[in-house]
């Protein structure tokens, strides 16, 4: 089962923003979009999660259309960290958490053990009875990526379960970073489809199964990384000169600029 | 860190209303001994004048206060939630100003039959309150939804809109008035709760329980709408649903309580404000806390009006600002120590 976007556009206000877009996040894979500023990228994101309705194309989750499931059953299988989340009342982390289980009905004890394990597995045990008005900007990203894993926790009877990510480490440092690779890592091991949109091509082709090249709403290249990295799309996509090397460690390319 | 669980919290609240409602009864222009009143209320006669004075007038009266108390607090909260604003109260939808404009509209045009005519034991000055009040609303609501839904801040916009536009109204109106009719409009617009029946009490006890019977089905789409709109849809909440239901319910809520209490000001924005930072904002706890809280601060507020100048009487509202900023003033002022 998989999610797919079957050649989709999007016209918004006289602007093209998609064109014909097709793609398939495959479950067990992780699936990377990059892409300069303004390509398109988190627009590809609203219309893969529902959050937009492609003018042109459809989108399908585990084969049927997207806008055909329950909202609620929907929620059980896809679950959505936006790049930027507005909430200004003072949640502790826990409760933030513990949003993510909003679809479910687990009961209260399950609840609170799912809270405490996906805190935990983002290294951010210690904000638990913190006020979320108070946390950094890494504290609050690392909360709400919690409150991400909490939602698809345990599989569901009602399909495979997928994960979309808008730039899920741009407030964290290195350490954050790797940590977050591995959480994606761990997630596409235990059969879920992963989708993120990363600004570092690096970080990109260290973790990506699929690495997907946005450029003006259209696809310019999708693939493993080894194949779609080189030296003549970065030059013609991003418009910067650069050298592909190997990592001397994974053999992932590594973009020299 | 929190101030307060929220179980306590509400544990002493409940607490708190029934002793503040036994105390309320025995004070007055007229001095009832808490044994007098809880023997006549348990059905032990002791004289008719003393009869009269609890349950015709004190008992509704402190009825009526806990209703309107409890609703105004508990819209405000879910306002507050529903425009993830802790600034927002329920008067941003428009439907005091509305009200505003129908009393004033009646007391103008039809003063003369105010004093005789009675619509349903309602005053006239009460229906047309209401009939703004959800007219005003109606508006709002349909000046902000689009094909896309209701845009939240549009609503705001229109709410400060329509408020403005209800403002000018009601000076048009105030100038055209005679001097009775000036006193009767500013009276009502401060909020008083003298004229409590037996009527009000029902109707008004009858929209607070529907409330509080259906306000926590949504607490938990509150909750996740408080992290935006598009988080709260990802999260399986249908949030143009949850949006409509919690719109009608305050404008029902608030439309009836302005009617039959006129303007209480305070008890719906400071209230839930005032609950949210001692609890936090989880509307599961946050909205029966604040019907609480709102219920004593007016019940307290409403006895002290009735004695602070006896033989006269304060208008309500006047009262539950005067004892309610103090007190939020306090709390900001411990919060910034806090930090």
């Amino acid at each position: 089962m998989s999610l797919v976007a079957d050649n989709i556009s999007l016209h918004l206000a006289g602007f093209d923003l998609l064109r014909n877009i097709s793609l398939e996040v495959e479950t067990g894979k992780v699936t990377a979009i990059v892409g300069p500023n303004g390509a398109g990228k988190s627009s590809l994101l609203k219309v893969l999660t529902g959050e937009m309705a492609a003018t042109k194309g459809q989108v399908y989750l585990n084969n049927r259309l997207l806008q055909h499931w329950p909202l609620l059953d929907k929620a059980q299988l896809l679950a959505v960290l936006p790049q930027h989340t507005m909430l200004n009342f003072p949640f502790t982390a826990d409760e933030v958490v513990g949003l993510g289980r909003i679809p479910h009905n687990t009961g209260l004890s399950k609840d609170r053990e799912i809270i405490t394990e996906a805190l935990d597995l983002v290294d951010a045990s210690y904000l638990q009875k913190r006020l979320y008005t108070q946390m950094s900007g890494g504290e609050r990203q690392r909360v709400q990526l919690a409150r991400v894993l909490a939602q698809i926790w345990q599989a569901s009877h009602l399909g495979d379960q997928f994960l979309v990510l808008d730039e899920p480490t741009s407030a964290f440092d290195l350490s954050h970073q790797k940590l977050t690779l591995d959480i994606v890592r761990q997630l596409a091991d235990k059969s879920v489809g992963v989708v993120m949109v990363v600004h570092d091509l690096n970080l990109a082709a260290r973790c990506a199964d699929n690495l997907v090249v946005i450029d003006a709403g259209v696809i310019a290249a999708q693939g493993c990384p080894e194949a779609v990295l080189t030296e003549a799309l970065i030059d013609k996509v991003f418009g910067v000169k650069s050298i592909i090397a190997q990592h001397p460690e994974t053999k992932r390319p590594l973009v020299i600029t | 860190m929190r101030h307060f669980s929220a179980p306590s919290l509400i544990w002493a609240l409940a607490i708190l209303l029934p002793v503040a409602a036994l105390v309320s009864i025995t004070v007055g222009t007229v001095d009832i001994s808490l044994l007098d009143g809880l023997a006549e209320l348990t059905g032990g006669s002791i004289n008719s004048q003393t009869h009269t004075i609890l349950i015709d007038i004190r008992l509704p009266r402190i009825l009526l206060a806990i209703a309107v108390g409890a609703v105004l607090a508990s819209t405000g909260a879910v306002m507050q939630g529903l425009f993830r604003n802790p600034l927002a109260d329920p008067s941003l939808i428009g439907v005091s100003s509305g009200a505003s404009v129908g009393a004033s509209l009646m007391i103008v045009t039809a003063g003369g039959f105010i004093k005789s005519g009675a619509l349903l034991g309602l005053s006239l000055v009460a229906v047309g309150a209401f009939v703004g009040g959800f007219a005003a609303t109606l508006l709002v609501y349909r000046l902000a939804t689009s094909g896309i839904g209701t845009s939240v801040t549009t609503m705001l916009l229109a709410g400060i809109a329509i408020g403005a536009l209800a403002g000018a109204l009601n000076s048009l109106l105030s100038y055209f008035s005679d001097n009775d009719m000036l006193r009767q409009i500013s009276l009502w617009q401060m909020g008083n709760l003298s004229g409590a029946s037996w009527t009000k009490v029902i109707v008004m006890g009858a929209v607070a329980l529907l409330l509080m019977g259906l306000f926590p089905r949504e607490s938990k789409a509150l909750n996740a709408l408080l992290l935006g709109e598009s988080e709260a849809r990802h999260l399986g909440i249908d949030v143009q649903r949850v949006k409509r239901r919690l719109i009608v319910l305050t404008a029902l809520g608030v439309g009836v309580s302005v009617a039959l209490a006129g303007l209480v000001g305070f008890v719906g924005l400071i209230m839930p404000h005032i609950v949210r930072l001692a609890i936090g904002p989880d509307h599961r706890w946050l909205v029966p806390a604040s019907a609480l809280a709102g219920a004593t601060l007016l019940l307290i507020a409403d006895s002290l009006a009735r004695i602070v100048v006896i033989p006269a009487e304060l208008p309500t509202g006047i009262l539950t600002a005067l004892l309610g900023a103090p007190f939020f003033v306090a709390l900001l002022l411990q919060q910034r120590r806090d930090v």
